[in-house]
């Protein structure tokens, strides 16, 4: 199964629609709830990014019996040093992005700590690429 | 203890959710940072929240928080109430700050989570 939701970036009145739809399907297929807070924390976490940080994105969900592949691939600004974003606290985020109550250099590592399997490429004004990885223990 | 118990406790009004007032709470949290929320494991749990936008909503929604508590007078949009409707969310409003919110729940019994 592949679900596919287009991101608009500095919309965060829609910031989580994605996940909260992905979510409804995880609740219909029968994954266990605490895969899928798993998943859709580490997903709301990399939408809310793409709202933050880029000007447009795609999320891309695929879903197997075995495992689900979430990627978030955005135009924008890009990540200079991926080491330091990881790092908890370090953030980039706008004055917007904090009254939203995000921007606290936390969201990289809560979806790394949320994911079986996480990577990342970025180009400095191109954009950036997520792959998230979780298996479903079906 | 019951959410009832909890609304009165606090001077609270029930923006939606009253038919399920008779949930019980056992542990609650407070933070306007969305991505501490984010990293709580435990499901079920009480938020309380000076955050009055469809981002607390939404966060809640991914944690696994039916429950929540908004501070100090918070105005609540049409839109954080559909929201909250769709997810079987009980909205409380207090004048009550996050400080004293925490605390008459806290010497009430509820417990921390850290």
């Amino acid at each position: 199964m592949e679900l596919q939701y287009k991101i608009q970036g500095g919309n965060f009145n829609r910031a989580g629609y994605a996940s909260s739809e992905v979510k409804k399907v995880l609740k219909q297929l029968n994954v266990d709830p605490k895969v899928i807070k798993r998943i859709v924390v580490s997903l709301y976490e990399g939408e809310v990014n793409i709202v933050a940080h880029a000007f447009n994105g795609v999320i891309t969900v695929d879903i197997d019996t075995e495992k689900i592949k979430i990627l978030l691939k955005d135009s924008g600004p890009g990540i200079a040093d991926i080491e330091k974003a990881m790092e908890l606290g370090y953030s980039t985020a706008s004055p917007t992005v904090r009254e939203m109550g995000f921007g606290a250099g936390m969201g990289l590592a809560n979806m790394k700590k949320n994911t079986d399997s996480m990577t990342i490429s970025s180009k400095v004004d191109v954009g950036t690429e997520v792959i998230l990885i979780n298996y479903l223990n079906l | 203890m019951e959410l009832k118990t909890i609304v009165q406790e606090i001077e609270g009004t029930v923006i939606c959710g009253h038919n399920l007032l008779q949930n019980q709470v056992e542990y609650a949290f407070a933070s306007d940072l969305m991505s501490d929320v984010l990293t709580v494991e435990k499901d079920d749990i009480l938020l309380i929240t000076g955050l009055a936008n469809v981002q607390a909503i939404r966060t809640a929604e991914m944690a696994d928080i039916r429950f929540i508590i908004f501070a100090r007078g918070k105005k609540i949009s049409d839109e954080i109430v559909q929201l909250a409707l769709e997810n079987n969310m009980v909205i409380i409003t207090s004048d009550f700050s996050m400080f004293r919110v925490s605390g008459v729940l806290f010497k009430l019994g509820i417990k921390p989570l850290f």
